[in-house]
């Protein structure tokens, strides 16, 4: 089957050395000659670099100069450079669908790198599956739909509040969505701020003033989102405030709910007296309620252990700001920090850990496997260093818990259809390039709801969630992908209406109408195939990958 | 395309001036970026991989610098930098001063016939740490961008006396143009300016060469692993020892050379820890029988999935971290590098010898910052950073100048893209918000 040629189809073939990812491996010039064996293939070649702007100056050439249909590129992976050659093609006049990624360096070179032969035997056979299927490709259009300029942010703590006021002062009619009565979040409970010191009411307060002064915000507290439905750019959100419940238009939603903390129930003997969190350390600090002269604080408590891997990032500041205001008002205080790694990177931090040592506060490490012991007035640590246990006398033991992910965050993800990663915390598109991003277009999550962050990571998140949400509702329309599922009329007598496609769908895209028919929505159709698959009847249809496109490929496979 | 009057201009073009680029290129304004060197991407581009989650560097980092290179509302200004400034917040006017490169533009086909005839050698690549010679003609890595090579000024044999022209005979496009002129360019109707020019690594200065840096070939600084075990690198991807070629089997990493000290720079690196880890992991992927030791005083991940990364380092890849502090290294006689350490966990005073030192050294200030600072008008930090205010972490000291990334304290990829959308966000309030 795969071995006739389609009438006027002229595909070229663009085979990636990817440096020596590839080329160090397989001789990518024999993988290019093949290719011209192959059916339809008009056109190949092998580049360097096929992603450089030179490689993509050679696909451009030879689309022009072969009066190419179809482009092949076999190199890295579609994840980081599909959209670049789709762009590629569509310069020179091509539709951005008669593109196939064929995946020679993850899934051969890579791999099998022990395997030198059989890797370049296995590049050769997905290009002939590429090849068969790019013949079957059909030009398709991406849908355009209009765009609101209006953005909600939920959550009013320091990072909403920050993203909220950027996309307003950007002029962007705002909401924003706080569940308890006051704007703050963890605002409200901190006594002081490092690394200024200053409090952080005063923050707080000037924050407040700013949202006051807002004409393009409007502020909906003791409030909850309660639905979410549409897609980016024609969001309707269904908020709910005292009973009251406003139904907005929203083109761009920012995730800002925070973080929740631990409480360290039966941990080092915590009792919320003698024996404290970090943070009713700093509600006592605010009252002026600190009497206690032997203070020692642990940090790490419920975090970096098998239960909850991670570090919360903002918990040895806490403790070396908060011992070094018990210092200034009585200098006499024995502090000791009992930490495992202390975290105070950068310029500013670091300094502070200097200061709080020259303040005299003493710090001893201690590991994992010897967790310091609490007795009912003394402390017994063992200390590596000098290959002994202290015993450290206290009247006040500190425990620093970790920021942990709130309970709500599942509900809010469903209904934002975006994923939480294994402690539970919202996780974005990808951890280094789009921070401020969810794989869903047009919401974006900043703050401790996403990772634990200090005051000062919180703010630039809220920014920055505010720059990306902005590059969206700046414009008067979206395009978004057409490689959709659809239901075609001829196909509507195959449809049972067993509704099985409604339940797998994970982006709610499909439903049925007033006459009991099924509908697909495309905007909210991701291309996922998942409907397609389960449908018992083959109703629906995948464009870009139909039956007849897949199966070309498996022909290939299996035929030669 | 461009829908406001007003431009922002971005000064450094390396991941953070990027993506301030790309979002305000979004946002429908005209940006100019305006880099020093002769192509865009700088540091990301020289790594190998990027931790926490191994993706090949070049390769998440290319499609974003043909984004920018094809992108219709940036400007790209290579071998620029900014000599002039005047006006106030919403309304700048800016020099910038551009170098020429002798090689037309927008005639250069980037083929590389003018690299290949030159006959200067022994140039050497600031893209490979210097550690790989390259022709008066070049281009520092294949897959850069703008896709055009450049002719060196001070190795041009041409250029300095008049002779040989070799390049311009051999190009076929004729791009090459020895008549180019260095030039001002003068920007008007700039809204808001992001300062973004990254940052510089400890070099040639006292640490250093107190661990045997530059006397001990054996010793190498953690940006020149990242080129000699990339695949695109000097050494292809196959580490071997500077001495000797052997392929080294014992690896030992020093973390803090530089950095939390008296003696030096006091502050903390914030990334070493990290990709220390990763160079580690990478090192052992390329050869499992390879051992890797950790020299740390605390080991810094704060960030998401930087525990996990550390556990797997420990338990999959078999790093061994050793709680110490480093007091000197010596060579035996086939210069393998013998280390003096204090173990903290028992106080006690040991040595190790391996074949081959890495050490994580600090990042310092942009070289140039002062400079750039006092065109600007903006205030630096005791320690040369960019100033900022804790709680204003992307405004400068003169309003409508934003800055993000390392410029202001050292920081990891995630955060300098996060600070660059931050610092993108407030410059559009300047420009929409009036």
């Amino acid at each position: 089957m795969s071995e006739k040629k389609d009438k006027d189809v002229r595909v070229g073939v663009f085979v990636c050395s990817c440096g020596s990812n590839i080329g160090g491996l397989i001789d990518v010039k024999e993988v290019a000659e093949y290719a011209k064996s192959l059916p339809n293939v008009v056109f190949t070649q092998d580049n360097l670099y096929t992603c450089s702007e030179t490689g993509l100056a050679q696909i451009k050439k030879g689309v022009t100069e072969h009066n190419l249909n179809r482009v092949v590129v076999a190199s890295c992976t579609p994840r980081t450079h599909e959209p670049l050659f789709r762009e590629t093609i569509k310069d020179v006049g091509l539709n951005e669908y008669l593109f196939q990624f064929v995946n020679i360096r993850d899934q051969c070179t890579w791999v099998h790198m022990k395997y030198p032969h059989e890797a370049l035997e296995k590049a050769k056979e997905v290009i002939r599956m590429g090849v068969a299927k790019v013949s079957k490709l059909e030009a398709l259009e991406n849908i355009v739909v209009d765009a609101t300029p209006t953005a909600m942010v939920i959550g009013g703590g320091v990072s909403g509040i920050t993203s909220a006021l950027s996309l307003a002062n950007q002029g962007f009619e705002t909401h924003l969505v706080e569940k308890d009565a006051q704007l703050g979040g963890k605002l409200n409970v901190l006594n002081k701020l490092f690394p200024t010191g200053q409090d952080a009411s005063e923050l707080l307060e000037s924050l407040k003033e700013r949202v006051k002064n807002n004409s393009n915000l409007t502020v909906y507290t003791s409030a909850k989102v309660t639905n979410i439905e549409g897609f980016v750019g024609n969001y309707e959100v269904e908020v709910q405030q005292n009973g009251k419940t406003t139904n907005l238009k929203i083109g761009v939603i920012v995730v800002a709910v925070g973080a929740s903390l631990l409480t360290p129930t039966g941990k080092f003997g915590y009792d919320g007296k003698k024996r404290i969190t970090q943070y009713e350390l700093e509600e006592k600090l605010k009252n002026n309620d600190v009497k206690a002269n032997n203070i020692v604080m642990i940090q790490c408590v419920g975090a970096r252990n098998d239960e909850r891997k991670y570090c919360s990032n903002v918990c040895c500041m806490s403790a070396l700001k908060n011992a070094l205001l018990i210092k200034e008002k009585n200098p006499d205080a024995n502090i000791t920090i009992l930490f495992r790694d202390l975290y105070t990177p950068g310029t500013l931090y670091e300094e502070y850990y200097r200061r709080a040592r020259e303040a005299g506060v003493i710090f001893l490490s201690y590991k994992l496997e010897k967790e310091p012991i609490v007795e009912e007035n003394t402390i017994k640590v063992y200390n590596e260093y000098i290959g002994e246990e202290i015993s450290v006398p206290y009247d006040l033991l500190v425990l620093s818990t970790p920021l942990i992910a709130n309970d709500g965050n599942k509900e809010l993800a469903q209904m934002l259809k975006v994923p939480l990663e294994e402690n539970k915390f919202f996780l974005e598109a990808h951890v280094k390039l789009r921070p401020m991003d969810f794989a869903t277009d047009g919401v974006f999550i900043c703050g401790a709801a996403k990772w634990p962050v200090d005051i000062t990571e919180s703010i630039t998140q809220g920014y920055a969630a505010a720059g990306r949400a902005s590059t969206i509702i700046s414009h008067d329309t979206i395009e978004v992908e057409g490689a959709t599922s659809f239901l075609p009329d001829y196909n509507r007598d195959l449809c049972t209406g067993c509704e099985v496609c409604i339940n797998v769908c994970p982006y709610k895209a499909i439903s049925k109408n007033e006459d009991d028919e099924i509908v697909i929505t495309q905007v909210l159709c991701k291309g996922c195939g998942v409907c397609g698959a389960t449908c018992t009847n083959h109703a629906i249809i995948i464009r870009h990958f139909t039956d007849e496109q897949i199966l070309s490929e498996i022909y290939a496979f299996g035929g030669s | 395309m461009a829908k406001n009057s007003k431009s922002v201009i971005i000064i450094g073009a390396g991941i953070a001036g990027i993506q301030a680029a790309l979002d305000l290129g979004d946002m429908g304004i005209k940006v100019y970026l305006i880099e020093k060197n002769p192509v865009i991407g700088g540091k990301m581009a020289q790594l190998d991989k990027t931790f926490p989650t191994l993706d090949c560097s070049i390769c998440i980092l290319a499609p974003k610098l043909s984004e920018c290179y094809r992108h219709p509302n940036i400007t790209l200004h290579t071998l620029s930098e900014v000599s002039n400034v005047e006006g106030t917040s919403g309304n700048f006017t800016v020099d910038i001063f551009k170098r020429a490169r002798y090689v037309k533009e927008e005639v250069c086909t980037n083929c590389g016939d003018c690299a290949s005839i030159c006959p200067v050698r022994g140039v050497p690549n600031y893209f490979d740490a210097n550690l790989k010679n390259m022709a008066a003609a070049y281009i520092p890595f294949p897959s850069a961008v703008p896709p055009v090579h450049i002719i060196d000024k001070n190795s041009c044999v041409y250029l300095n006396y008049g002779i040989c022209g070799l390049c311009a005979k051999n190009c076929g496009a004729e791009a090459i143009d020895f008549s180019q002129k260095d030039e001002t360019i003068k920007i008007d109707n700039v809204g808001s300016i992001i300062v973004a020019p990254g940052y510089g690594l400890l070099e040639d200065v006292s640490p250093l060469t107190r661990y045997g840096y530059g006397k001990y070939k054996n010793v190498v600084t953690a940006l020149e692993f990242e080129r000699l075990i990339c695949a695109s690198g000097p050494l292809e991807g196959h580490l071997k020892r500077l001495s000797d070629g052997n392929e080294p089997k014992k690896l030992a990493f020093l973390q803090c050379i530089g950095s939390r000290s008296d003696r030096d720079q006091k502050y903390c690196s914030s990334i070493c820890c990290m990709y220390t880890t990763k160079a580690a992991m990478i090192a052992y992927e390329h050869n499992n029988e390879l051992e890797s030791y950790v020299f740390y005083i605390d080991m810094r991940a704060g960030g998401k999935g930087f525990q996990n990364f550390l556990r797997r380092g420990a338990n999959e890849y078999e790093i061994k971290y050793i709680k110490s502090k480093i007091s000197h290294i010596e060579v035996d006689e086939e210069e393998s590098p013998i280390i003096t350490y204090e173990d903290y966990d028992t106080s006690v005073i040991k040595q190790m010898k391996v074949d081959l030192v890495i050490l994580a050294t600090c990042i310092i200030p942009s070289p140039g910052i002062e400079k750039l600072a006092d065109v600007l008008g903006i205030e630096l930090n005791d320690y040369k950073f960019i100033k900022t205010h804790p709680f204003l972490p992307v405004e400068t000291s003169v309003e409508g100048i934003f800055t993000c990334g390392c410029a202001r304290e050292p920081m990891d990829i995630p955060r300098s893209v996060a600070e660059a959308s931050g610092a993108a966000a407030r410059a559009a309030e300047v420009i929409k918000g009036g």
